[in-house]
């Protein structure tokens, strides 16, 4: 933050600082005015009334124990979704990249048209076809443990992100300095080995800022079910206790409030190994490329979805 | 395929609602994106802050939710638009978020010697910025920028499943569950081919300005 500001302006003399001092009251003035304006909209449309928060913060509220179970399972299913959709991106995303790093210019070339295929379709169109189309030729899933639309939305999620893993972990990979995979070679370990005991350890090392940021998209993205199918996950079941107590404002507030709080922990812990690893890197001599991948997501036709 | 060439009418229109929702969230977001990283970057401490909240809020919120709060929230508080309106609304708002992350970072990017470099050889705060920072910010800013906008263009199919009708994303809908059509070529061979010409048309674009302003650094 403090070297952001070095670079568009002086430490700042008499004046300047008068002048920012001005500008922060105006700006005080004019933001307060604006969360007044909403206040009052908010009070006059009676949204502050226990009738509507009751159900949500009133642990004496006769709903608020089924309220908090619809919720909590939510919470549960989001989380569940994302692990699993996660895990198996990753584990798919490395074979993609391995493959890619490995195999010759016939073999690249249409597993880079299959990247550039699944990065190109909106995620939402992705988790239609797993839960929608896939069953409708022929893919049962309804015995699967956790059932046809859990399936279907691990599918969707999965193969929109294993293309996005598999481009930072090559990425990962390609950042890694030369003289690594060429000592592993000399040692006499197989391009296998090289890959699985010397390069994949060290590019998941560099690339996990990226990873827990994708991880963030992931859990975001689980919510895109609830416009297709029926899957308990939490933005649904915030719909269906709206829909039962008419409070779309107070009960969407609360879910956003959860989305944010998982979602920006997870961001934390993304800078908080970023900066670790940046100490770390200086004193190793790695070149922590990792800083331009994390802002948005990653890969270049990325996922800020 | 022959179930897309028969209504290839629909799709068409389809496609071209997608990319009218694409347009006015365009026009909503860049700017709205700008406003909020000017705010980040301000020397006054509570825009700063404001537009932490703001970019907190709307990363961490899933464009889903964000559309709920739109359409569910807002009439509630007695404003009424059409859920084309909310929609765009929703999108406009959770892009703006990372909008403002890519131009910040862009501004970030610019090494600070730079601009001292400018004062120190006289200009003053809006000439550095104009002749200095911003150019090279610019530069830096398009992939990273190139690719949130990519990103909101297929974002519109979020909206369209929001219930947005016309676009592309509701006509493939409508013709398997209304008028009963197979799923798979219409949602492979019509929505998803639709987004892909949306999708690589822009990333291709995107790629040729790029190798335009590409700087070494």
């Amino acid at each position: 933050m403090s070297q952001q500001q070095a670079v568009l302006y002086d430490a700042q003399g008499p004046r300047a600082r008068r002048r920012t001092q001005i500008g922060t009251v105006v700006a005080v003035l004019v933001l307060l005015g604006l969360a007044f304006v909403v206040y009052r909209r908010l009070d006059e449309r009676g949204q502050f009334s226990m009738e509507k928060w009751g159900p949500l913060i009133d642990p004496g509220n006769e709903v608020f124990d089924s309220v908090w179970r619809l919720i909590g399972t939510g919470i549960l299913n989001t989380l569940r979704a994302a692990a699993v959709a996660m895990v198996l991106s990753v584990v798919l995303g490395t074979l993609i990249a391995v493959a890619r790093l490995s195999l010759g210019r016939a073999g690249r070339i249409p597993l880079i048209g299959l990247v550039e295929l699944f990065r190109g379709v909106p995620v939402v169109v992705l988790v239609y076809i797993g839960v929608r189309v896939l069953p409708d030729v022929g893919l049962d899933m309804r015995e699967w443990p956790g059932g046809q639309v859990f399936w279907g939305l691990i599918i969707g999620l999965t193969v929109y992100n294993m293309v996005i893993f598999a481009e930072i972990v090559r990425a990962g990979v390609a950042s890694l300095p030369r003289g690594q995979r060429e000592a592993a070679l000399a040692t006499g370990l197989t391009n296998w080995q090289t890959m699985r005991i010397v390069l994949l350890p060290q590019a998941f090392r560099t690339m996990l800022p990226a990873i827990i940021s994708q991880l963030i998209v992931v859990l975001k993205d689980t919510s895109l079910v609830t416009f297709i199918a029926n899957y308990d996950e939490l933005l649904s079941q915030g719909e269906s206790i709206q829909r039962n107590l008419g409070n779309p404002i107070q009960t969407f507030f609360v879910v956003a409030l959860i989305y944010i709080a998982i979602n920006y922990a997870l961001g934390r812990l993304a800078q908080y190994i970023e900066r670790r690893q940046a100490r770390a890197g200086r004193s190793t001599e790695q070149p922590a490329e990792t800083a331009g991948l994390t802002p948005v997501g990653g890969a270049p036709v990325g996922g800020g979805a | 395929m022959s179930p897309v060439f028969d209504n290839i009418d629909l799709f068409v229109d389809g496609f071209l609602t997608s990319l009218r929702i694409i347009l006015y969230a365009l026009a909503g977001a860049l700017p709205l994106g700008v406003l909020i990283a000017a705010c980040r970057v301000s020397p006054i401490p509570p825009l700063r802050a404001f537009g932490t909240f703001w970019v907190t809020t709307f990363r961490n919120t899933p464009l889903t939710v964000v559309l709920v709060f739109c359409a569910f929230g807002l009439p509630e508080l007695g404003i009424n638009r059409s859920f084309f309106a909310f929609g765009v609304l929703g999108l406009v708002l959770y892009t703006s978020a990372f909008v403002c992350e890519a131009v910040r970072s862009g501004i970030n990017s610019v090494p600070a010697g730079q601009a001292e470099a400018a004062r120190s050889i006289g200009l003053n705060f809006t000439q550095g910025l104009r002749f200095v920072v911003l150019p090279q910010a610019l530069r830096t800013v398009v992939p990273p920028l190139g690719s949130v906008l990519i990103a909101m263009m297929k974002n519109s199919a979020v909206v369209g499943a929001f219930g947005v009708g016309g676009d592309l994303w509701s006509t493939g809908q409508r013709l398997t569950s209304a008028l009963g059509y197979e799923t798979l070529p219409i949602f492979v061979g019509g929505v998803a081919v639709g987004y892909l010409v949306i999708t690589l048309t822009s990333g291709a674009l995107l790629q040729v300005l790029e190798r335009k302003v590409a700087i070494a650094r």
